[in-house]
């Protein structure tokens, strides 16, 4: 029974040794270190949420650069197409200039020919006609020894040749 | 948190399983012996009393109970200071004047006796009276004296001071760094008490309390901590008398109760019960009020008393069979036993903030319908 008496002297020593305990420690070390305490928290909150946003504002920053590479090869690609389109366009016109140049060149060769053959015609035909004076006035000097045949000899003749 | 890791830990509670089934083992050899120790001392004194019998209950009721005076070594000890508020006056002298209870001491009202280490009043100093006798004229005295438990509380809280500001003085020059020795051991459990004790059971408005739910915290902690140091500096049962466990347990109720607000009254003036059961409804809710802060401050108090015994009652034992080699047994049980108590004395101090917290909890709940 005595064991589970509580002394008087004892509760006052322990309210009075209680009482300033709290109140230092409440003043001196509880106030203090809570608010360290509550202050890094908070410092520690503030940081990870900094870094959060330094996080999004990369994954911003990364995604414009992406999105940049990516209008750039697009591009790139449409520039290479419009040059590669151009290129054909070039050597399907150049090779059309110059199959119509051929073309043109051959005709006008043609042309040359033609008109070279028709004046080596004509001169053949000069010297033909030239020629057949001649053997016609051999003929002639011949036929006039014979009057009457070199008429009709020149008639046939004349007959005959035919251009 | 570590520390919440370490309560729920499986070795613990199987240690504590088995430092339970150990505290009835132990607990049945000190009945056994407290039952023969009146025997043995019978013959003891027909011997011719020169050499007193060993009595196993008496020597560990006398550690656990409060003392006039510090024992040292051997015969060496230090004598406290005896304040006594008598009905004809304060009285104040040394408990040297005692002797160790062989002389009365005259004072400048009555002459006082030190009767299983407490002071009573002797009236007439040729008579002799039985102590029984001497006891019940206490209620002429209040005995206000510097006892063991009080020198014991003051270093602890000399301790505690020691620690507390210079942790806090270490926050201030260390402003918002990591913390660093000391500081670093201390604030895990500040931020135990706060994360696992203050915020889920207070709630919200948990700041208000931390200062008391800490201060409570480790001065049980500290105090059942040098409770367990068997020589000097400790040696007191401090945390395990029942004046102290009353003073925390009153600071509770009275926390508590100031704190209530409406709902809490309420729930006890008013009830949602029909209102003939009012009669019945006040009474046990008047006597939940109380048997809370009860609860806490006997629990306490069995606890430490508890383990105080048990380590006694082992070392005791050596004692009662004369025999050295029983130290072999009894010895690694003690080790095992303040082991044990190395945790019982942080779990209790635990409890009593965690229930403190509950019960202010419940006091400043708000109920939303």
């Amino acid at each position: 029974m005595e064991l589970v008496t509580p002394e008087i002297g004892l509760v006052f020593w322990t309210s009075v040794s209680f009482f300033i305990l709290f109140i230092i420690l409440a003043k001196f070390a509880w106030k203090p270190i809570m608010g360290a305490i509550s202050e890094r928290e908070r410092s520690i909150e503030d940081a990870l949420l900094k870094a959060e946003a330094a996080k999004d504002e990369m994954a911003r920053l990364t995604n414009e650069n992406d999105a940049l590479l990516k209008q750039a090869r697009a591009e790139r690609d449409l520039i290479l197409k419009e040059a590669k389109v151009l290129k054909d366009q070039i050597v399907a016109d150049a090779k059309d200039n110059a199959q119509k140049e051929g073309a043109r060149m051959i005709e006008l060769a043609r042309i040359e020919i033609n008109n070279l053959k028709a004046i080596a015609m004509a001169d053949v035909k000069n010297q033909v006609a030239s020629l057949s004076l001649e053997i016609a006035e051999k003929v002639l000097r011949k036929q006039f020894e014979d009057s009457s045949k070199q008429d009709a000899l020149v008639a046939d003749l004349l007959k005959e040749v035919k251009l | 948190m570590h520390f919440s890791h370490v309560l729920k830990s499986k070795k613990i509670a199987l240690s504590l399983i088995l430092g339970v089934f150990l505290t009835f083992c132990t607990c049945k050899t000190f009945a056994t012996q407290a039952e023969h120790a009146p025997e043995t001392e019978q013959p003891a004194h027909t011997e011719g009393g020169h050499e007193e019998a060993f009595n196993p209950s008496e020597v560990i009721l006398e550690h656990i109970a409060d003392s006039h005076s510090i024992h040292l070594w051997g015969t060496a000890s230090i004598a406290l200071p005896v304040i006594l508020y008598t009905d004809k006056g304060l009285e104040v002298f040394s408990a040297a004047n005692f002797e160790h209870g062989h002389k009365d001491f005259a004072g400048k009202h009555y002459t006082y006796r030190l009767v299983k280490d407490k002071v009573a009043i002797v009236e007439g100093t040729d008579n002799l009276l039985p102590a029984a006798t001497v006891l019940s004229l206490n209620k002429k005295l209040i005995d206000f004296s510097i006892t063991r438990n009080v020198v014991s509380m003051w270093m602890s809280m000399l301790i505690i001071f020691i620690i507390f500001l210079s942790v806090s003085s270490a926050y201030k020059k260390r402003e918002g760094k990591a913390p660093k020795g000391l500081q670093s051991f201390i604030e895990p459990i500040i931020m135990f008490v706060r994360d696992d004790i203050a915020r889920p059971n207070i709630g919200y408005k948990y700041e208000r309390f931390m200062p008391l739910l800490l201060t409570v915290f480790f001065f049980i902690w500290v105090n059942n901590l040098i409770g367990l140091v068997p020589f000097f500096p400790g040696g007191a049962n401090l945390t395990g008398n029942i004046a102290v466990t009353f003073v925390l347990a009153f600071i509770t109720l009275v926390v508590v109760n100031i704190n209530g607000n409406k709902y809490y009254w309420k729930h006890i003036f008013a009830p949602d019960v029909p209102v003939w059961l009012y009669p019945i409804m006040w009474p046990v809710e008047l006597v939940g009020i109380i048997s809370k802060p009860f609860a806490l401050m006997i629990r306490l108090f069995a606890n430490i008393t508890a383990g105080h015994i048990i380590v006694l009652s082992l070392i005791s034992l050596i004692f009662v069979f004369k025999a050295a080699s029983v130290s072999l047994v009894s010895v690694p049980f003690v080790v095992f036993m303040d082991v044990l108590e190395l945790l019982v004395a942080a779990l209790q101090a635990f409890i009593f903030t965690l229930l403190t917290a509950l019960f202010i909890g419940t006091a400043i709940e708000e109920h939303h319908h």
